[in-house]
């Protein structure tokens, strides 16, 4: 439909002229804080009083780096992001792989064994995803505390395994009802069995699924702040909490460059995913987001 | 027909094993759904209906929770915040995402690079982005700085410390982070209409604006519910966005049911008043989402 905008008539032009400039525009909008974030990180606090958001600094220094990786202050200790960092991937590998497998069990049993009921709890699954967190946190602080679970890490793993099901499930299911059932039922007159039709058939056609999968947990998990304050503590908070710790510590002169290099090494992550998976993330977002 | 149902005639152990194994397999995710969401739900609403403080009781106390929420000023502001921050959030999300689709729709050199730069701040942390606005809105050294410095002198751009304005600073940060995504549903909304369609209007002589405004923005009718949907769940959900960016303050300004609920449940004492937010919350998401799944399952029972 955009060869319509193709007549070179003077108005034609006129708009595309400011088609592009409010595209670009916007670019820049998009741009501006990660721009902001980068330069203040390289500068010195002088030059952050002397300076402006967008000027450059005068020269590129390192130190608000060093100090954000390893001796800034997040409420009483002095450790830098670093420790966080490393609590956060421990949290992360975990936890996205486990729920991609056991979601890409769950879509396959969904969408290849149906059983009496297996409808009615893709419904309930589904509409979990829905839910605000906020109506399901009290139980759960309740029960860790029961199950004496006390290691910050291995309960947000259990945490994100569970409330990030419902969401690898539909994925996989999603993907799986498309692929025809005659691959599965002459597979299993060859006799074939559950796990083998699995590992063997659907598991390698689901390269894309699992992509989307991988990325779209590694970002929720990564960025997730609620769970992280709320059920983890002391020194094995992750790292989006650390981050605003950091920020919202009000001791001493403010560090607006140390912050912002603590905030860049904390979308990192999720960014460099963004740059390499770009095409599946968005993917995820679209599919998991119309149904969350 | 399933794989199941199909199976060769006989009993034999294999063919056993895999009328178990399914159920076996799926049974954690079912127990994990079954407790974790739906038991919980119910736990929750218990709690609200006790006296619980700093720990839980579960001796039947009636309604004094929702009495006291009902009753509390602060609730109040929180819920009011969100209709302010919802309301234009979402607004501004949809005509943001549903204009910039519109633009980059119409054979735009570079598209792919900019569709990648609306979008990549969704791949951040709302904790990141607060921390990147709260020091951009800053009005010491930020933007009010800038304009200073490029000789606007008079200029006061104090809205994040302002408790009449603090808001306006979530939705611009909330919109700076969503818009994006909002453009790629749109984007992806515009490529599925019909060409053949839009072909025969411009045969009968109808203007490009007309085209859109007319026949291809209404055809979009099922991406502007989706979105909604998903701009109305972040916001009632918005957390760590406003922690980061203004904690709440100044005073009340920027509270939000979610910031209630995580403060009375969890670092206050008033777990009774805590889960009866939390309820209040799930009540107002249902309220939201209730018809659109409602359409959407009878879609799928259609189609």
């Amino acid at each position: 439909m955009a060869e319509l905008a193709y007549h070179q008539t003077t108005g034609a032009k006129v708009a595309r002229y400011v088609i592009y400039a409010v595209l670009i525009a916007m670019v820049l909008f998009y741009l501006a804080p990660l721009f902001v974030m980068l330069s203040t990180s390289f500068k010195s606090l002088d030059e952050i009083r002397t300076g402006n958001l967008l000027s450059l600094p005068s020269s590129i220094s390192f130190d608000a780096w060093r100090a954000a990786w390893s001796s800034a202050c997040t409420g009483i200790e002095c450790g830098g992001m670093a420790p966080y960092f490393s609590n956060s991937l421990k949290m992360m590998i975990p936890a996205v792989l486990i729920s991609t497998l056991v979601g890409a069990f769950n879509g396959y049993i969904l969408s290849m064994w149906r059983f009496k009921g297996s409808d009615t709890f893709f419904l309930l699954l589904l509409i979990g995803t829905f839910l605000p967190f906020q109506v399901i946190i009290l139980p759960m602080a309740q029960v860790l505390g029961m199950l004496e679970i006390e290691d910050s890490t291995t309960r947000l793993i259990l945490v994100h395994v569970i409330y990030g099901l419902q969401f690898t499930t539909l994925f996989f299911r999603n993907y799986y009802v498309t692929v025809p059932g005659e691959l599965v039922s002459a597979a299993r007159i060859d006799g074939a069995g559950f796990f083998r039709i699995f590992f063997k058939i659907l598991l390698p056609i689901s390269i894309p699924t699992i992509m989307v999968c991988l990325i779209w947990q590694t970002t929720q998990i990564w960025n997730d702040f609620l769970f992280g304050v709320i059920f983890s503590s002391g020194d094995g908070q992750p790292i989006t909490v650390a981050l605003n710790n950091l920020v919202n510590t009000s001791t001493g002169v403010k560090q607006y460059n140390v912050d912002m290099a603590a905030a860049i090494i904390a979308a990192l992550p999720t960014l460099i995913v963004y740059a390499i998976g770009g095409k599946y993330f968005v993917r995820g977002l679209t599919a998991g987001a119309v149904k969350g | 027909m399933t794989a199941a149902s199909q199976g060769a005639p006989g009993f034999s152990l294999s063919r056993f094993a895999d009328t178990i194994l399914p159920k076996l397999v799926i049974a954690p995710t079912v127990l994990a759904c079954l407790i974790g969401f739906y038991a919980f739900i119910g736990w929750t609403a218990w709690l609200s209906f006790t006296e619980s403080r700093l720990l839980p009781r579960y001796e039947w106390a009636g309604f004094v929770q929702y009495i006291e929420l009902f009753g509390n000023d602060r609730w109040w502001t929180a819920m009011q915040n969100l209709a302010v921050f919802g309301g234009l959030f979402i607004f501004f999300g949809l005509l943001i995402g549903l204009v910039m689709a519109v633009l980059l729709d119409q054979k735009i050199r570079g598209e792919g690079a900019i569709r990648t730069i609306y979008l990549y701040p969704m791949a951040l942390s709302f904790i990141v982005t607060g921390t990147a606005w709260k020091w951009i809105l800053n009005p010491g050294l930020g933007v009010e700085k800038l304009l200073h410095d490029w000789g606007f002198t008079g200029v006061v751009f104090d809205w994040i410390i302002n408790p009449d304005f603090a808001i306006y600073t979530v939705v611009i940060a909330g919109i700076w982070q969503s818009s994006g995504f909002v453009m790629a549903l749109f984007l992806a909304g515009l490529r599925g209409v019909d060409d053949s369609i839009i072909k025969a209007a411009q045969m009968d002589g109808a203007s490009l604006p007309t085209i859109y405004t007319r026949i291809i923005i209404p055809s979009l009718r099922p991406v502007f519910l989706s979105a909604f949907m998903i701009l109305a769940h972040i916001a009632v959900k918005s957390f760590d966005l406003v922690m980061a960016l203004t904690g709440g303050g100044p005073g009340f300004a920027t509270d939000l049911p979610s910031i209630f609920m995580y403060q009375h449940g969890f670092t206050r004492g008033q777990l009774g008043l805590g889960a009866a937010s939390a309820m209040m919350m799930l009540f107002t998401v249902a309220a939201v989402v209730m018809p659109f799944l409602y359409s959407e399952l009878r879609r799928e029972r259609r189609g």
